[in-house]
């Protein structure tokens, strides 16, 4: 039998549940089996559920909870009117420059240093390579980080989001392991054609590890999308609040906030009724359902990479 | 750094879980081709390293140089005053922590929580296994799917969101107390949140609730490398589903889980500080402040930086200890480290 057709059987027969004999407990135990999912999958969506079907429910009812399984009195004045609301624009903006500068600078940077680290003939590869994965094993700690980005001058300022996390030693392991799995006559007929490192890579390494950038592209978007705690500990100015930043003050002070949209939308009309007129609830799960929506539509598209992503870490070496 | 906190932790964990044969050895593939590459001019391997100089420094700059601010820690540092202008107390901070019957009245508190989260953690390790195994006896592909993308979901929203929902849900005017007033249950909301019941336990269930399903991924994948002969042998035995699943698919899974909660426990002392922050307020700051967070509270808000140095100085290091002598066990009994 030849290798391939072993490996052929191996992944059809995975894929089937190990035991298919079926025996006298199989109904009751799939019953029970599928139900306990049913069940655990109900609980980890209708949360999100509860915040989109809210955030479009006419707002005196959903002050009190009282929208549960559908939409009460439909209405889109929410997303009308929190675009009036003080810093969202700004934090919306914020949030999309750094999650798209962020994971353009990240995956570049992961897949040069990838590529780099495989190249044997570099002065010292290896001392470079420990120094940089070594740094996965420990950290300064807070105020210490809190100080240096001080001193640096990256304090209230847009880059502290992009470059302390533009070296990932985590991603340039798995481009680094990728690289090596590719065949070397692609890059040694390049050298042998007298092309330079920068042309190797762009024209040869860098088409060829699409799979892998995605995987890592992915893994940072989300990063940098949901990362809250270098605005917490860095960034003092409001224009450069985050949009998850924002979601948490307004999880404080939402009653003045409420307050705030009465008056942005003062001018939209005389008359404001109960239903449209902004809550505290209405403000936070408005704002939270404009948060975690890019998150649930590109989870299910992406998935595959991000198992992707878990899988090759587990290769790694 | 705080942005990798959140997804890569659970993929740095997986980062370890290689199985020695797995491994390629690129060095020795390496040294083979060396000879032939030796006509190469010196020139190029410097030319080399300074491409990769710029992001060298980079690493310096964020990962060594912040060592530096440990010396933080022998004064007493005012950030007006900058480095120069702060005065030097040698081990003040460190006499402190245990000088002062208050101070160690907190510290012991903040270490029981942490070491309660941790503990708590490594209790519940086994579900996404036990989740794992489950799954895999669903027939159906697209229920399995399903449950999969729905269950995995929650590992990629922020603590901040996750708290958003936990408001949304259970706030005295959320949707739990509406419900539970609503069918005669109670009659006055019960405050969830606002609380110091139970604050170690509801913080697992959101940690499960957010982590469980992601968890139990690794399994999955490693369930579908697991040999089939063996599975065969088994049912040729006259082995039944469960017996399958306890003497085949679960010590299979052993090896996997054994690593991950090495790794684990090296990391028993950093919790992380998001979820505790979002979390955290008046009423159940006692139970809720782990290490992380309370390095925060001291130095941030309470502008205590050097001794929240000093403090998170000692984690860091007995942190980077527990990380090698769990490495050390990893090695005795596997025969390749962990890290």
């Amino acid at each position: 039998m030849t290798t391939e057709s072993t490996a052929e059987v191996k992944t059809t027969r995975a894929r089937k549940p190990p035991s298919m004999q079926r025996t006298r407990g199989d109904v009751p135990f799939a019953i029970v089996n599928y139900g306990g999912f049913l069940l655990m999958a109900l609980l980890c969506a209708y949360p999100f559920y509860y915040l989109i079907i809210n955030s479009i429910s006419a707002n005196d009812a959903s002050a009190l909870g009282d929208v549960r399984l559908f939409p009460q009195g439909f209405h889109l004045s929410n997303y009308q009117q929190i675009l009036g609301l003080d810093g969202l624009t700004s934090a919306a903006i914020v949030s999309v420059a750094r999650t798209i500068i962020g994971t353009v600078c990240t995956v570049l940077a992961s897949a040069f240093l990838g590529f780099m680290f495989t190249q044997e003939r570099m002065w010292a590869r290896s001392l470079w390579y420990r120094l940089m994965i070594f740094t996965m094993y420990f950290s300064a700690g807070l105020i210490p980080m809190y100080i240096t980005m001080k001193t640096l001058g990256l304090t209230n300022s847009f880059w502290v989001y992009i470059i302390p996390v533009i070296v990932q030693p985590f991603n340039i392991i798995l481009v680094k392991t990728y690289v090596e799995s590719m065949p070397r006559s692609l890059q040694e007929a390049a050298e042998i054609d007298g092309a330079s490192t920068f042309r190797i890579f762009f024209r040869i390494i860098l088409p060829n590890m699409t799979p892998i950038l995605a995987t890592v592209a992915i893994f940072t978007a989300v990063a940098q999308w949901n990362s809250f705690q270098d605005t917490l500990l860095f960034i003092t100015d409001q224009k450069l609040y985050s949009l998850q930043y924002l979601l948490y003050t307004y999880t404080n002070q939402a009653s003045s906030l409420a307050q705030a949209a009465q008056n942005a939308q003062g001018n939209l009309g005389s008359i404001v009724s109960a239903a449209t007129s902004q809550t505290p609830t209405s403000i936070r799960m408005t704002v939270a359902v404009l948060v975690v929506l890019p998150i649930i539509f590109i989870y299910p598209l992406f998935q595959k990479y991000f198992v992707k992503g878990i899988m090759l870490g587990a290769v790694k070496g | 750094m705080s942005l990798t906190q959140g997804t890569s932790t659970s993929t740095r964990a997986a980062a370890v879980v290689a199985p020695g044969e797995l491994r390629a050895d690129p060095d020795k593939r390496g040294r083979a081709r060396e000879s032939r590459r030796q006509v190469k001019s010196t020139k190029s391997s410097k030319t080399m390293f300074l491409l990769i100089l710029p992001f060298l420094i980079l690493v310096f700059l964020f990962s060594y140089l912040p060592l530096a601010g440990w010396v933080t820690s022998f004064y007493d540092y005012r950030p007006a005053l900058g480095m120069s202008g702060s005065e030097f107390v040698g081990l003040q901070w460190f006499e402190m922590l245990v000088s002062s019957p208050t101070q160690l009245r907190q510290i012991g508190q903040v270490l029981t929580n942490t070491l309660a989260m941790s503990f708590l953690g490594f209790a519940t390790s086994l579900l996404p296994v036990f989740f794992a195994m489950l799954l895999n006896e669903i027939r159906a592909p697209w229920f399995r799917n399903s449950v999969q993308t729905l269950t995995t979901l929650p590992n990629f929203i922020s603590w901040v969101l996750v708290y958003m929902i936990a408001f949304s849900l259970f706030s005295t005017t959320g949707l739990v107390n509406s419900v539970l007033h609503d069918w005669g249950i109670i009659t006055a909301p019960i405050k969830f949140l606002d609380t110091d019941q139970h604050v170690w336990l509801t913080m697992l269930l959101w940690s499960l609730w957010k982590g469980l399903g992601w968890g139990a991924i690794l399994y999955l994948a490693a369930i579908t490398a697991i040999d089939p002969a063996l599975y065969e042998s088994a049912r040729i035995d006259g082995a039944g589903r469960f017996q399958i699943m306890r003497y085949i698919t679960f010590p299979q899974l052993m090896p996997t889980y054994v690593v991950l909660l090495v790794l684990s426990i090296a990391n028993m002392l950093n919790n992380g500080m998001e979820q505790f922050y979002v979390f955290q307020n008046a009423f159940n700051k006692e139970y809720i402040q782990v290490l992380d967070l309370y390095v925060y509270n001291i130095g941030i808000t309470g502008n205590s930086l050097s001794m929240a140095t000093a403090i998170g100085m000692l984690k860091s290091l007995i942190s980077v200890l527990l990380l090698v002598a769990a490495n050390a066990v990893a090695k005795r009994a596997r025969g390749t480290s962990i890290i």
